[in-house]
């Protein structure tokens, strides 16, 4: 073929088709490679954290002699201390002061293992010393130490003793920061966003209403813990680390997300509704309370969980109004000291002992499975209820 | 009797009370209709009507007195409040009754009250954004009476460390006099800022391609709550992620090429912010390209252009001031993310082009001052707010650039 104006159109032709290849796989090439990182990346925290979901245990003789009442070491063999928690030695005088049968006997029961040898049973870095490794090795195939399922991590507190701490306290803490946050965000941004969509007249105050809440929902999450510190902690002198400043100042932040979903189920009913109740003598209000609101409660549902499933991971602003503090105990009330799951993370994630790394992934996995199972409800909420009109 | 437990009495003696009002007014209003007085509104509201007159005064009061209390004007005494606010409610329910009528609107008055309470609910966010400014600014003006701006704004060196053996009056001679340059810090969060963005546009921006441009439904359906799950794992997560993981892989690949790195570089969290802020390019970015009218890619179609070359010649420049803003609220989220930085960076402020090296951000410093066992007005804990004042200015300018921008391209084609 003839070329026009000295150009090889052929050539041409394949330089564009090459070039169109290129660009088309650069684009598949960012859609897998997110997808590969977060295989990779949910793969690697399962690694890292199913181990902690089985605790090392071991079965031990134990002598309540009446010297181990004062010297707990004196309990067992000298190298089985080594290899035991220090959570079970330290309680044998008061286990024998609370049962007085117990002295004089000896008995065979299973208890838990130190970290260094759990961590050596499930085969990972340790500091035990080589004659404790050789006696948990007989001590497996006598079928005296095994691997259990890990109960301890979901039903006790943080602990400086990594074969001890669990999530507990952290999960129940969590609980009480979402119940706050979403008694108060909820009503409050149901009804501006009910306002702002049904009745707000066109002004400047609707208007200034408007791009605040844009702004509000962009800035960052660590201000609203200033604001937290400032406002609620130093003046109005709401306790710190409470479950309750958290929850205000979490409550804070998902409002403007609470808002705009809500706004926008309330868009997506049609006007129609609105003017048949109308013109059957409805007052606005009653429009709003009898028809749209129920009408659109699946989407305003399916925001507020998603919302709250934000807070649910949030963590900077809390650490600000204290919630990193060292609390083994689940939180009695609103006011007293809390932690939350996140918060949980962050403490045992900066803790330098190895085993504690294991608990952070498996904490993780927990969160991770929490927060799956809220955004699950929700899109099955909006796939179940949702009309389309 | 403390002022809460007074407050807690006086509400379950008003709790009670404005059921019984609404039963009363109820009652009252249902027998005079069943003796034939047609009544203006449904019976029902001359109930919320009177139940509105327990609990609304009180709780003013209460709201009034609690505060005057924090204004520190005034403190009333326990006792007298709750029995204020409980002699109120009486008042109330007695006042109330005597309107109930067959004239009388009940709907109309408790409509306009809902109506005040809804725009109360709306002017809430403006309360925010006021407590967050006004938090924020009034105790970095404390800060800047102790260190000056200028000094702040230019300065190159961040050691606030010795601020409070200062202020507590336990310094000797030899105590290095703190610090409070802030640029290393704002290098590094731009630093780390940059590396996030190099991973999320164009990452983000090629998968808004694909899916607006070349995906199939079925490919749609998948990957795009996939994305979406990238933007719902807590931050703290992909912290401990960036630490444990993505932050030794680095050194590694750099002994292996004979670089040093440290641990604790700048590279780690940057990388893990940027996949992380994916979703939020992609799924903005998305709106805009399809929002691109069909028309513009026919008429390149017609005159003969590829796929690809519709989409670099004629979609993403109509896209582009969309995609521009995408961008900058993607910016103003890294600068302010925090707990990757605080999990993944380095606390030494450092000056350097050198990503293999330890930084820290701004986000760092305020946790780190904020965390602390320090005195609540040490010139350390109030350089928290000099940073967050200037973390809010930097991201509120981000966050209305981004708009103005977005709603020109929305007039151009909506």
């Amino acid at each position: 073929m003839a070329s026009l104006f000295g150009i090889d159109e052929k050539k041409l032709l394949r330089r564009r088709r090459a070039a169109e290849t290129r660009f088309r796989l650069c684009a598949i090439a960012a859609l897998v490679l997110a997808g590969a990182f977060l295989v990779f990346f949910l793969f690697d925290i399962g690694r890292k954290g199913y181990p902690a979901f089985q605790q090392g245990e071991l079965l031990v003789t134990v002598n309540y002699t009446t010297e181990a009442h004062d010297n707990p070491y004196a309990a067992m063999d000298p190298d089985t201390v080594q290899i035991v928690s220090r959570s079970f030695t330290r309680l044998i005088p008061s286990m024998m002061a609370e049962n007085s049968r117990l002295i004089g006997t000896t008995q065979e029961i299973w208890v838990l293992a130190s970290a260094d040898t759990d961590q050596y049973m499930k085969g990972r870095p340790n500091r035990l010393k080589p004659r404790h490794q050789a006696l948990v090795d007989t001590m497996r195939q006598e079928g005296k130490a095994r691997l259990a399922f890990n109960w301890g991590f979901f039903e006790s507190g943080d602990s400086k003793l990594p074969e001890l701490a669990g999530i507990r306290a952290a999960a129940i803490g969590s609980l009480y920061v979402l119940l706050i946050t979403l008694a108060i965000s909820f009503p409050v941004g149901v009804m501006c966003a009910v306002y702002l969509e049904e009745f707000a007249p066109d002004n400047r105050l609707t208007q200034v209403i408007e791009v605040n809440i844009n702004n509000l929902a962009a800035i960052p999450s660590i201000l609203y813990g200033l604001l937290g510190l400032a406002i609620f902690i130093n003046f109005m002198g709401v306790a710190r680390s409470s479950a309750l400043v958290g929850g205000l100042t979490l409550s804070l932040m998902t409002l403007p997300a609470i808002i705009i979903s809500t706004r926008a189920a309330i868009r997506s009913i049609p006007p129609s509704i609105r003017e048949a109740a109308l013109a059957l003598g409805a007052t606005p209000l009653q429009v709003v309370w009898h028809h749209v609101l129920p009408l659109s409660l699946p989407g305003i549902l399916t925001g507020t969980i998603i919302g709250l499933a934000r807070a649910m991971g949030e963590t900077a602003p809390l650490l600000i109004v204290g919630m990193m503090a060292y609390i083994p105990e689940a939180p009695e009330n609103f006011s007293s000291a809390a932690t939350v799951l996140p918060a949980q993370i962050f403490t045992w994630a900066s803790d330098s002992q190895r085993a504690f790394s294991e608990r952070t992934a498996a904490g993780i996995l927990v969160l991770l499975v929490l927060l799956l199972g809220m955004n699950a409800t929700a899109i099955w909420l909006r796939n179940k209820y949702e009309r389309k009109w | 009797m403390t002022m809460g437990s007074a407050l807690q009495m006086a509400l379950m003696a008003i709790l009670p009370l404005s059921v019984l009002a609404y039963m009363a007014a109820r009652r009252r209003a249902g027998a005079d209709n069943a003796r034939g007085t047609e009544f203006h509104s449904p019976l029902v509201y001359y109930g919320w009507y009177s139940c509105l007159w327990v609990a609304l005064p009180s709780m003013g009061l209460f709201v009034l007195a609690g505060l005057l209390h924090l204004l520190h004007i005034a403190t009333v005494p326990g006792p007298v409040l709750a029995g204020g606010g409980v002699a109120l409610a009486a008042f109330g329910l007695v006042w109330s009754q005597r309107a109930i009528g067959r004239d009388f609107r009940a709907i109309q008055q408790v409509e306009g009250v809902v109506r005040w309470a809804l725009i109360g609910a709306s002017c809430i966010s403006i309360l925010i954004t006021i407590g967050i400014v006004v938090s924020v600014v009034f105790e970095a003006m404390q800060f800047f009476r102790l260190v000056s701006l200028w000094d702040f704004l230019t300065g190159t060196k961040w050691s606030p460390e010795t601020a409070f053996l200062i202020s507590t009056g336990r310094a000797d001679g030899n105590v290095a006099t703190p610090e409070f340059g802030s640029l290393p810090l704002f290098a590094g969060t731009f630093y780390i800022t940059a590396v996030a963005m190099l991973v999320a546009v164009p990452m983000g921006l090629f998968a808004a391609v694909y899916m607006a441009e070349y995906a199939s439904q079925r490919v749609r359906r998948i990957a795009k709550p996939a994305l979406e799950i990238l933007a719902g794992i807590p931050t703290v997560v992909y912290g401990f992620f960036a630490a444990i993981t993505v932050s030794p892989f680095i050194v590694h690949l750099a002994e292996l090429v004979g670089l040093e790195a440290e641990y604790t570089n700048a590279l780690a969290p940057g990388l893990v912010m940027g996949v992380m802020i994916i979703p939020l390019v992609s799924s903005l970015s998305d709106d805009v390209i399809n929002a691109v009218p069909q028309a513009m890619r026919e008429g390149s179609y017609a005159l003969g252009a590829t796929t690809s070359e519709t989409i670099r010649k004629v979609v993403l420049p109509a896209a582009l001031p969309g995609v521009v803003s995408a961008v900058l609220l993607a910016v103003s989220r890294a600068v302010g993310e925090t707990m990757i930085v605080v999990m993944a960076a380095g606390l030494m402020p450092n000056l350097t082009w050198n990503p293999l090296k330890s930084m820290t951000t701004v986000t760092v410093s305020i946790v780190d001052s904020l965390t602390g066992d320090q005195a609540f007005d040490s010139p350390q804990t109030l350089s928290a707010f000099g940073l967050g004042l200037v973390l809010l200015v930097l991201t509120l300018v981000l966050n209305v650039v981004s708009l103005v921008v977005i709603r020109k391209f929305r007039e151009q084609y909506e």
